[in-house]
């Protein structure tokens, strides 16, 4: 247990312990110090979120869902992306990079892992939709909702078939044999006639269903049924991954993540989670990608630039790695504001390689922190804990001061 | 159900077909260009392995480093007036020319590497950050790099340059080998000789050595680790540089701003498959790579191949030897 209440994943474990030290005189204090030091110490939305009872909880929930659903249909006057591009397709492509900073939060933000070829499993994950429903493939063709099952088991395999020999390697190759796959599925597809290069594969199909008029209620111009079904697939996604994180499988992660070493020597196999992790990662991946090749209808080598890679791991840096909710608000904000400020669409590359690099050096928590808490039982022990805060202030003030910061420290050392 | 699953195996065509002939008979030209690749990935992956070995850092910015100096011998060159036709220049004048263009690559280089050790590197160090800050960082600069190169430049690479006619020198087993092979293929082995020699005997050599067995040792016997580490990204940026040269020389229309990120993955295969953190290492993996790169080339009948080649290359040894052929340390490499 002691493994899950470490700090950040990227927090700069070092510079929190020094200013650890420093404050270990006016710890008594407690928060208002804090406060008083005009400083906003990581984790301030989620301690305030925390505050509240259950049951606003659930009603600041719905309310944001039900928000969420009616977004492109209120089409609110700032915040839309028109007359640049249609605000519907805005949403559903602002759903497709959360639900793949979702996917790719599992790898970077829980066990650690950093998966540079992220697009390769999207890709993965188009191309079996395209090549099991358009008219242009010589395969067997089969109705669209099946190749979403089909489309994560095959992207899982390739997660495993990189993952293996891999993963039982040092983090660092991970990072460049999937920035490798990443480039190597783009040419694969370009120079193995059956994937058709760039002349790609046209109609993929779509859910069933149709208006009244006999028009498909899933069309490619109408981004509202799109947008509903995958913000339906992110709600699902994360409640399933939000149940993994509190298992034995999310402590494990997390263990890993601060200590490899460590979590090996208590009993971990960490070989087997990071296989997991990978796996998980790809396999929401390749189902955002199935999702993709549905709603654009047409499936070639060109949408899947290594570079766009980029792009997912800053949605999942910026947004906190570590963090669901985290994800979901970097993965919305990277797709939203090339798509609003069409004016800098064009540095979009430039803006998050730079984003990356000032997030790293300053802020390397991201916009929301990970939770840095007990996550099992997290929330008794917390209010047993704080019921207490007036006497012994210390373990809820400075989370980073568990045994895991003092390893991470050490681990960074040694790096 | 049955008929339907039979176009489940289109023809073999549309996959993956072998043409064996074509390699056999291409054989020799194919080793000798091979190796001329492999002396250029073998320098590029240089600079992969001594910052791996003394940082346990992959510097995925390397591969911009790289280009940053293709870019450099493209304007020298192009502002001494060379140009896609073959110059009029009698040969002494063309190898100054080349040397000036050499010299300024290298420096573009390792001003570059300088740079971005001080700016990216250099905080993160300082706070003791953890491994995955350290790769992030390195590939949002290495991006960022990129795509300023890209606002510059555009997307479409630069006009090629002839530097001299490939002449032939002597002809092995029927294939004639030309004097831009002959060059580059000697220049860079006589590059790889000498930091080698660098590394195992100079003062400074002694420096990195120790640094990258224990820097915490290595820093209370005195040896300044930040001097150290600075000169290891400047000499990494200095080999880059001259790969940048010999580069354009062999593929003159590669001047492109994602003409680093390719090649860096590749450099990198290389660094690991000769044992990553290992100076011989990398040579002998380049060289090696540069061969099976153009082997499989041939093989299979179009250019592209050669990346795919050099990734499943990468995987198999990390899945068979992950220390490489010849080990991974550069600590205890030879004194």
């Amino acid at each position: 247990m002691s493994m899950t209440d470490g700090p950040t994943p990227l927090q700069t474990a070092a510079a929190e312990q020094a200013a650890e030290e420093r404050e270990a005189s006016s710890k008594a204090a407690g928060k208002s110090d804090l406060a008083q030091r005009g400083r906003r110490k990581p984790g301030y939305f989620s301690d305030r979120w925390h505050a509240l009872s259950r049951q606003q909880q659930w009603a600041f929930l719905i309310i944001v869902v039900v928000l969420a659903y009616l977004l492109p249909l209120m089409n609110p006057p700032i915040i839309t992306t028109e007359p640049g591009n249609n605000f519907a397709l805005a949403c559903f492509d602002m759903a497709r990079f959360a639900l793949i900073a979702v996917g790719l939060n599992v790898v970077v933000g829980y066990a650690g892992l950093l998966d540079l070829g992220y697009v390769a499993f999207f890709a993965v994950g188009s191309y079996c939709a395209a090549m099991l429903t358009s008219p242009d493939s010589p395969f067997l063709h089969i109705p669209y909702l099946w190749t979403i099952p089909i489309a994560m088991a095959v992207t899982m395999f390739f997660g495993v078939v990189l993952g293996v020999p891999t993963l039982r390697l040092r983090g660092d190759y991970l990072a460049i044999v999937t920035l490798g796959f990443g480039e190597i599925v783009r040419i694969l597809a370009t120079i193995i006639p059956a994937m058709k290069g760039q002349v790609g594969f046209q109609n993929v199909g779509h859910p069933p269903g149709t208006e009244a008029d006999g028009t498909p209620i899933f069309s490619n111009s109408n981004g509202v049924p799109w947008y509903w079904l995958t913000l339906t697939i992110i709600i699902i996604v994360t409640l399933l991954v939000g149940n993994l994180e509190r298992s034995r499988v999310g402590r494990a992660w997390i263990a890993i993540r601060e200590d490899e070493d460590a979590a090996e020597i208590m009993g971990v196999p960490t070989f087997k989670y990071k296989v997991w992790a990978f796996a998980i990662g790809a396999a929401i991946g390749g189902l955002s990608g199935a999702l993709f090749a549905g709603q654009v209808g047409f499936v070639n080598n060109q949408k899947f630039d290594v570079t766009t890679s980029i792009l997912f791991l800053a949605a999942v840096v910026l947004g906190g790695a570590g963090n669901k909710v985290g994800a979901i608000l970097g993965g919305a904000l990277v797709s939203y504001i090339p798509l609003r400020f069409t004016a800098i669409a064009e540095y979009k590359y430039l803006i998050f390689g730079i984003a990356l690099v000032l997030i790293m050096i300053f802020r390397s928590q991201g916009l929301l922190p990970a939770r840095q808490r007990l996550l099992a039982y997290g929330r008794t022990a917390l209010n047993k804990v704080t019921s207490r805060e007036g006497t012994e202030p210390k373990d809820t003030d400075n989370p980073s001061a568990g045994p895991g910061t003092r390893a991470a420290g050490q681990r960074g050392a040694e790096a | 159900m049955l008929p339907s699953l039979v176009p489940l195996l289109p023809t073999e065509n549309d996959w993956i077909t072998f043409d064996i002939p074509s390699l056999a008979q291409n054989f020799w030209s194919a080793t000798f260009d091979g190796l001329t690749f492999g002396a250029i990935y073998a320098l590029v992956a240089l600079g992969y392995t001594l910052v791996y070995g003394v940082l346990n850092l992959i510097n995925f910015a390397h591969s911009e480093v790289f280009i940053v100096g293709c870019y450099a011998v493209f304007f020298t060159l192009s502002s001494l007036g060379f140009g896609p036709s073959v110059p009029r220049l009698d040969i002494w004048a063309i190898i100054l020319n080349l040397l000036l263009a050499l010299v300024l690559a290298m420096v573009a280089s390792a001003v570059t590497a300088f740079l971005l050790e001080r700016i990216a590197y250099k905080p993160l160090r300082q706070r003791n950050a953890p491994r995955l800050v350290f790769l992030i960082t390195a590939i949002g600069a290495s991006f960022t790099i990129q795509y300023l190169i890209y606002l510059w430049r555009g997307p479409s690479p630069e006009l090629a340059l002839t530097m001299f006619r490939p002449t032939p020198i002597f002809d092995v087993f029927g294939t004639i080998v030309d004097s831009q092979q002959l060059v580059i293929i000697i220049a860079a082995v006589i590059m790889m000789v000498g930091i080698d020699r660098f590394i195992s005997k100079s003062r400074t050599g002694r420096g990195i050595r120790a640094v990258a067995q224990d820097p915490d040792t290595a820093t209370l016997m005195g040896v300044n680790k930040e001097r150290i580490i600075i000169t290891t990204f400047i000499i990494g940026g200095l080999l880059a540089g001259a790969a940048a040269l010999f580069y354009v020389m062999k593929i003159p229309s590669g001047v492109q701003y994602s003409g680093g990120f390719v090649l860096g993955i590749k450099a990198f295969a290389a660094a690991v498959l000769g044992g990553i953190g290992n100076v011989r290492g990398a040579l002998l993996g380049g060289l090696l790579l540069g061969l099976i790169g153009n082997y499989g080339q041939i093989l299979l009948g179009n250019s592209q191949w050669t990346d795919v080649v050099a990734f499943v290359v990468l995987v198999l040894v990390l899945l068979l030897r992950p220390e490489g052929i010849l080990g991974t340390s550069l600590g205890r490499s030879k004194a």
